[in-house]
């Protein structure tokens, strides 16, 4: 098993490439065969990736699991994973199979949409696990052409508005970032990304059209790259895209897009930004976190006020994102590692909050808060797990949610202590929006006639919920299941930081007297 | 020496004679009969004499003194030249011959313009770029106005032959002025009098820079571009998607020549002018697409701003910059002919329909096809993972490793903009309203071109059909 990597990232795509080569016809038996083929070969790729997890080894900082194989153009298909990737990689394997369940009630175009989703988690695994440069955009920017069909083709009344708002979006940050890959490639000679770890790429001051830029070459790379992962992620106030996208999605995308494609950006700030340009985000870093802050506390004012159930959730994930990004840049251990988690239990958390919607929504097909109420006297089943979600997004101890917030605050707390207080807030507005979208939702009196006669959830989607409740509650109980894999990566990471950091701070201190000399 | 300087330029030989043969046998076979036979013999042809060029031949070769020469470059641009001439002749036969243009003129015009793309690749003298540029011109210009009862062909021609003699006259006024100063027509003479001296005389930058406005005209770069939108709407379309794929090629590859073989010496004269012609054409071609209802004239605009991306490569003056255009011009050749082979299927009632709006819900009725031109137009967009964004890779890293950062961040910002109006043919296709439906009837010859593109595409990311190792070669040979 030396190409494990290789294995899990195409293992989808080559389904893809069967259904779309084999699989004829419009008819009841043929969409189902599409629907168990991609079940099938999404569960297998999950099946196959407990063996790099199994087989990983949190003590080794390294890369493990490595592949290399010569391409085109001097560049080299090379895979890995550490501590960092190895968790992401097991989050998209993990909440795919449960992905193509939820779709099961889909009928138009069943084939197509099958095939969009396989090929879309082909791509995502590859971003995890690409360890060149160029690869790695090649899988990140690949991703925006699957997803701009599902949405576009399954979504929303105002879908097709939606699919290019999100893709000239993401497409525009991404080609900043190809530039700063090339000229990171014209420093390093290399876009092999373990050599780029170690490379220290130029941080003098240099004037760009007359504006000192501190931090030189480090900062404008990372403010490249930051302009595609903060859109990305999404950061306010590049985040305007996501609400669209989501409203407007499939439910099957929602979860995607909220439990997948949103954690490359973050992946991205902490395989690429963070170690690369140490120097660029000490620079930017204090501006990203009152951003962050400032998205924690705005975006969930901004829930409060939707009367669209996805959107709702959709801001409450930019605030989420929101202490991901904080986390990052606060730079230390909690932080980061916060951070991660973070990011993974939104991965559970949100993805199930959008199935929740998508439960009601499949049988009122409307996602307007104040057509429903009432719920819990016709579905108890489905309210107890959506109040469970509910308190998880809150951040109750005992979620997976709360570790996660718990730990970026107090890892931004070291670093910046009115940020931290700041974010805060955060926390009781999405208390806040959370409880109150229950209450209407769910408590009440039923008095909407269409409502009478709605249904608890059948087998299906309880058998789709019952992981998610069992991981946000595993590792709300237990967080070290995840600490302990990315501790000694992040912890490499962090140490890698602040050495360069306080290099830059000797480097600065030596020649203060001299450039204070230089200006008189 | 004559028996030399004739094996050097045989293939050029045998294709004239054929030329003549060919014109002789329709002329005495009886009207058109014998067009569809000549089709076939010409592309089967094409396809032997690429095949022979690219295998049996070496090493680089001078023929009349130096003024045609054989080389890993020149036989890099024949043999895209041969092969796209090859694959439209025969994707294009079903529709010539339903709407009763098949002429055996059409094949004899092909082979002609081909022998002049040829001499223009392997000019090694001002002379012999005039006489191959002029050869394949008049060709084209016929080819242009082939429907001789549709105004809008007719127009097409006559607008191109003005505008091109014009251009021809720009040219060659260059031409004119740079034998006056250099005191030869020879690029390796014009090369030798400019290492000598301290100063450039300024007679010479003239001509250098008029006969860089006459290629550019050629190559439809922006400002130079104004014939093409109207030549490719106006011209049946079978013609269009033999004027965008191998004369571009041809014209590139002559480019290339001339700046590195005459000019070479003075990298810093032309490269600017170059990444001048760069950067309007990929942003004109961008912006100006966007606005445009007919898929043809869209194609044109398309065809512009590729053409930008790929003076990006030349603009950047290194080996490295003349391997990438020569990736890039192969790959947009490819990706031309696919997306054409889908234009000259479009069709309803038997009439070609080149509105892109008639491809309404396009993928519900023919998703092989529709997919296949999804994957062409985002190839074209330049979106990873498919092989148009590997031209694009190419060219822009050869700019910022010669420094040129600012154009590589220019090309990145003119590609958002671009993807922008393929995405509007992917909407139509995908997502469009429901409207009159186009005929789903295509020719095998079309849809194997089309499948054949499109898996291109897809496929040679793995390694680029080994392509780069030949283009490193050939660009050595230009750049030493």
């Amino acid at each position: 098993m030396d190409n494990v990597l290789s294995i899990i990232t195409f293992l989808p795509a080559v389904a893809a490439a069967i259904l779309a080569l084999f699989l004829r016809g419009e008819d009841p038996a043929a969409q189902r065969n599409a629907k168990w083929v991609a079940l099938f070969a999404t569960t297998l790729t999950f099946a196959i990736s407990l063996v790099v997890l199994n087989g990983f080894d949190p003590e080794d900082t390294g890369f493990q699991f490595v592949e290399e194989t010569t391409w085109v153009a001097g560049l080299t298909y090379r895979m890995g994973v550490d501590g960092i990737s190895v968790l992401f990689v097991m989050l998209t394997t993990f909440l795919m199979p449960l992905v193509i369940a939820a779709c099961w009630s889909v009928e138009t175009r069943v084939k197509e949409y099958m095939i969009a989703f396989l090929l879309l988690e082909s791509l995502m695994i590859g971003v995890f696990c690409a360890l060149d440069l160029i690869l790695f955009y090649l899988f990140f920017e690949a991703g925006l052409i699957p997803m701009f069909l599902i949405i576009g083709i399954w979504g929303g009344a105002n879908r097709i508005y939606a699919a290019f708002k999100f893709f000239l979006y993401t497409f525009f940050g991404s080609v900043l970032m190809l530039i700063a890959m090339i000229a990171m490639y014209v420093d390093a000679g290399t876009t092999d990304i373990v050599t780029l770890l170690g490379h220290e790429f130029p941080s003098q001051t240099i004037a760009v059209a007359g504006i000192q830029i501190a931090g030189g070459l480090q900062t404008l790379l990372f403010l490249a790259f930051f302009a595609s992962f903060a859109v990305k992620m999404p950061m306010w106030p590049v985040h305007t895209w996501l609400p669209d996208a989501h409203v407007q999605a499939p439910t099957a995308g929602s979860v995607v897009l909220a439990a997948i494609l949103l954690k490359m950006g973050g992946y991205g700030f902490l395989r690429f930004s963070l170690p690369m340009f140490p120097v660029g985000a000490e620079v930017v870093g204090p501006l990203i976190l009152w951003l962050s802050a400032i998205a924690i506390v705005y975006t969930s004012l901004v829930a409060l006020a939707q009367h669209d159930m996805k959107k709702l959730i959709a801001y409450s994930s930019v605030a989420h994102m929101g202490f991901v990004t904080m986390g990052i840049f606060a730079a230390n251990q909690q932080g980061v590692d916060g951070a991660i988690f973070q990011m993974l239990s939104h991965g559970f958390i949100s993805g199930a909050l959008f199935l929740c919607v998508g439960v009601i929504y499949d049988r009122m097909h409307t996602r307007e808060i104040d057509a429903y109420g009432g719920l819990v006297n016709r579905m108890p089943a489905y309210a107890l797990v959506f109040l469970f979600f509910t308190m998880a997004n809150v951040g109750l101890p005992g979620t997976s949610g709360f570790v996660g917030e718990f730990l970026t605050l107090a890892g931004t707390f070291q670093v910046d202590t009115w940020v931290a207080l700041f974010a805060t807030t955060g926390v009781i507005l999405s208390a806040a929006y959370a409880l109150w979208l229950y209450r209407r939702v769910v408590f009440g009196d039923l008095v909407k006639e269409g409502l009478r006669s709605i249904t608890d959830m059948t087998w299906r989607e309880r058998a789709i919920f019952a992981p998610l409740v069992a991981m946000t509650l595993l590792l709300g109980v237990y967080p070290s299941l995840v600490t302990d894999v990315t501790g000694p990566s992040v912890a490499a990471l962090v140490a890698d930081f602040e050495a360069a950091t306080a290099a830059r701070a000797e480097g600065l201190a030596q020649l203060g007297p001299a450039a204070a000399q230089g200006g008189e | 020496m004559t028996a030399a300087d004739f094996d050097t330029v045989l293939p050029e030989v045998l294709l004239a004679l054929y030329a003549m043969g060919a014109l002789m046998y329709g002329a005495f076979a009886g009207k058109d009969r014998a067009a569809p036979l000549l089709v076939w013999v010409t592309s089967g042809l094409f396809a032997i004499l690429a095949l022979w060029i690219a295998t049996g031949r070496g090493g680089a070769t001078a023929a009349f003194g130096g003024m045609f020469v054989d080389d890993a470059f020149a036989r890099f641009a024949k043999v895209a030249i041969l092969l796209s001439a090859a694959a439209v002749m025969v994707m294009s036969q079903d529709y010539m011959r339903r709407r009763d243009l098949l002429r055996f003129e059409f094949p004899v015009l092909v082979t002609l313009s081909v022998v002049g793309m040829m001499v223009m690749v392997s000019a090694g003298d001002l002379i012999a770029l005039y006489m191959g540029l002029e050869l394949q011109s008049l060709s084209l210009y016929v080819m242009a106005s082939l429907r001789r009862d549709s105004p809008r062909s007719t127009e097409a021609g006559m607008k191109f032959f003005v505008l091109g003699a014009l251009s021809s006259g720009i040219l060659l006024y260059g031409a004119s002025l740079t034998y006056g100063y250099a005191g030869t027509t020879q690029f390796a003479g014009i090369l030798a009098s400019l290492q000598g001296e301290g100063e450039v005389p300024l007679g010479l930058l003239f001509g250098l820079v008029f006969i860089l406005a006459g290629l550019a005209f050629k190559l439809s770069a922006a400002p130079f571009h104004m014939w093409t939108p109207d030549v490719y709407e106006g011209a049946p379309t079978p013609i269009t998607a033999f004027f965008a794929t191998a004369p571009k090629v041809a014209a590139m590859a002559l480019t290339a020549r001339l700046v590195q073989d005459a000019f070479g010496a003075i990298p810093g004269d032309w490269t600017q002018v170059l990444a001048a012609l760069a950067v309007a054409s990929m942003f004109l071609g961008s912006v100006a697409a966007i606005g445009q209802r007919d898929i043809k004239r869209l194609m044109a605009y398309s065809s512009i701003a590729h053409m930008g991306y790929a003076l990006v490569g030349l603009a950047a003056g290194t080996a490295a910059g003349v391997e990438a255009t020569l990736i890039y011009m192969a790959i947009y050749v490819v990706m031309s002919i696919g997306t054409f082979a889908f234009i000259l299927s479009m069709e309803r009632d038997g009439q070609p329909v080149t509105t892109i709006d008639a491809l309404n819900q396009f993928s519900r009725r023919s998703p092989v096809r529709a997919l296949a031109m999804l994957v062409l137009l985002f190839s074209l967009a330049g979106v990873p993972p498919f092989l148009g964004f590997f031209g694009k890779f190419y060219v822009l890293r050869a700019a910022v490793d010669a420094g040129l950062a600012w154009l590589a961040i220019l090309g990145a910002i003119a590609s958002v903009i671009g993807a922008f109006y393929y995405l509007r043919i992917v909407f139509f296709m995908y997502f469009g309203r429901e409207g009159e439906a186009l005929e789903s009837r295509m020719v095998p010859a079309q849809w194997a071109t089309l499948m054949g593109s499109a898996a291109v595409m897809v496929l040679g990311i793995a390694n680029l059909f080994g392509i780069e190792g030949v283009a490193a070669v050939a660009a050595e040979t230009l750049v030493r």
